[in-house]
């Protein structure tokens, strides 16, 4: 492993008013790692990726990507940075057409001609948004609008995506299709951060984890190390 | 069919000619109410375009809109004053006018942003009710300030000797029947103006918003503001952009109605402004072709009102209207069908 990490918080604390949900949280992700974050709900883990990718302002001794001091940009900037956080519930354009959402994640981009071979690459990931190019993304189901998501940030060729509960209220068939695809994409170099509910998944999929509950860090391992974890099994894998 | 040969009044002749064609004196007031009705809902739209898309892209009725068009008013009457523009000349009033347009548009772009900047934006966390509250209170100075600039000591203003009487705007723009002196129906030049200054504004707004950067982003910004800062948006400044087109087209709409109209006054904005947000809720609120429809209703609506009961209930009857939409079809006319709220 390097020793620079591609992503590092350290001592994140953050919360909404006046309540604290996030207490001196740390981690750290290398390049071509898939690294996640598992943990109850609630537990914190979808505001550790508001924090990183500022949508959220909380205080932090270091938030570091790519060498870029995160903490004094506004979060529309993020992205350019090479960071793209695909949110929680999918969040895509509903009104605008398969074609146009997948537009706006190379909003910034300048290169035409990397914009069209990334939007080749997300057709190929995803030949389903090929199909549908130009229906509107509101008329997708759960699932499509996930790889909408997906492809939308693959769109701003990142160098890492942070992924929020990406099998969330998705058929099961898809949500394989979804994890194959977070594969072909570590396989293709690229640097994954993954918030899930369904450890198990997540933890297979993974070279590391972090464990949150209430708000901190309370375990860290290799995701085989923790998916034979007994606190984990107990707690997170139902065993 | 002598309409024919004035080729550049196609649409509002044709529709005159059909009128004239049956003969029947009624349907003659009917159709010259439908005229005027016409020419003013298409003002009523261009500022309930600017309601509609501050709606769309943050959730506020920005009551202070009509209140800006006033002011754009005003700088124009005072423009008008300072050059001396009389009534229509030739091609120097022609010029005349293109000025005021551009100046008052300029300026009324310019004040929306400055009120979004110093005002909204820094609410923009806050619950929206404070935000209309603010809006409100935008309104009023905005109002005061009408009417303080109504009472600076300008010959145009009659020099200030009431701040608050309505004051004659120049009739720079002919109101000379087209059709002839003997036609029961009535086109003017102001009529052929205001469509000639509306509609390529509308078309123009539609292309933007369908097919350029920023008309995306408006719509990213509309439909999701997170996801629009995620995909590297700058929210604020799309935000921004968006109050400055809307002011833009309200200081033109503000031009146009005081040509049209040939008076102003300080409180034009308020009574237009309160037509304009019933036609952008007639419409649809956040949907623009649902402004121009409202528009152009809440405008015919009028006509007919003034014309065949009373001017003093015409006020009663687009509240009336209001009210019926709020009841009966909150999302408006175009609303549920047309969602994209830009």
């Amino acid at each position: 492993m390097s020793a620079e990490p591609l992503l590092l918080v350290r001592g994140l604390t953050a919360g909404y008013g006046a309540v604290e949900v996030l207490h001196d949280v740390s981690l750290q992700v290398h390049r071509g790692e898939i690294v996640s974050l598992i943990g109850a709900n609630g537990a914190g883990k979808s505001t550790t990726l508001r924090c990183i990718s500022r949508l959220l302002r909380g205080r932090c001794e270091r938030l570091v990507f790519d060498d870029e001091d995160l903490a004094r940009l506004p979060p529309h900037q993020v992205v350019g940075c090479g960071l793209a956080h695909v949110p929680e519930g999918r969040r895509i354009f509903p009104r605008l057409t398969v074609r146009e959402n997948l537009e706006m994640g190379a909003y910034r981009r300048r290169d035409p001609d990397g914009v069209a071979r990334d939007l080749k690459r997300v057709h190929a990931l995803f030949p389903i948004l090929h199909d549908r190019a130009s229906q509107q993304g509101g008329t997708l189901s759960g699932g499509e609008q996930q790889m909408l998501a997906i492809g939308r940030a693959i769109m701003s060729a990142p160098s890492m995506l942070m992924m929020d509960e990406p099998s969330m209220g998705i058929a099961p068939l898809l949500v394989a299709r979804i994890f194959e695809a977070v594969r072909e994409l570590r396989d293709h170099g690229m640097t994954i951060l993954l918030v899930e509910q369904n450890a198990r998944a997540a933890l297979r999929l993974s070279d590391r984890g972090y464990v949150m509950e209430t708000g901190r860090i309370t375990l860290a391992g290799t995701g085989q190390e923790l998916l034979h974890d007994r606190r984990v099994q107990e707690a997170y894998l139902g065993e | 069919m002598q309409a024919l040969h004035h080729a550049a009044a196609s649409l509002p002749l044709a529709v005159a000619a059909l009128g004239a064609g049956d003969g029947g004196g009624g349907s003659d007031v009917l159709m010259q109410q439908v005229v005027t009705g016409l020419s003013n809902g298409m003002i009523i739209a261009l500022i309930a375009i600017g309601y509609t898309m501050v709606y769309g892209i943050i959730e506020l009725i920005n009551f202070a809109h009509g209140d800006l068009c006033t002011l754009g008013a005003f700088l124009a009457l005072t423009i008008a004053g300072a050059f001396g523009m009389q009534s229509w000349v030739g091609a120097a009033d022609a010029a005349g006018v293109v000025l005021l347009l551009v100046s008052a548009a300029a300026f009324c772009a310019g004040l929306n942003w400055t009120v979004d900047r110093l005002v909204y934006r820094p609410l923009r966390n806050a619950p929206k009710l404070t935000l209309l509250v603010s809006a409100i209170g935008c309104s009023f100075i905005l109002v005061n300030l009408a009417l303080f600039w109504g009472g600076l000591p300008m010959d145009v203003f009659s020099g200030g000797v009431s701040a608050a009487a309505p004051k004659d705007f120049p009739e720079l723009v002919s109101d000379q029947n087209l059709l002839g002196e003997d036609s029961r129906v009535s086109v003017t030049r102001s009529d052929l103006m205001v469509l000639g200054v509306t509609l390529p504004l509308m078309v123009g707004l539609t292309l933007l918003v369908r097919f350029t950067r920023l008309g995306k982003a408006m719509r990213a910004v509309a439909q999701n503001p997170t996801a629009a800062s995620l995909m590297g948006i700058d929210v604020d400044r799309v935000i921004g952009a968006t109050f400055l087109i809307g002011g833009g087209l309200g200081g033109f709409a503000s031009v146009i109605y005081a040509l049209y109209n040939n008076t102003i006054s300080f409180q034009m904005g308020y009574r237009t402004g309160m037509d304009a947000f019933t036609a952008a809720v007639l419409g649809g609120i956040g949907s623009m072709p649902g402004a121009v429809v409202g528009g152009l209703l809440i405008g015919v609506a009028r006509a007919i009102s003034d014309g065949y009961i009373e001017a003093r209930w015409t006020n009663s009857v687009v509240f009336a209207i209001l009210i019926a939409t709020l009841v009966f079809r909150p999302s408006g006319l175009l609303g549920a069908k047309l969602r994209d709220k830009v």
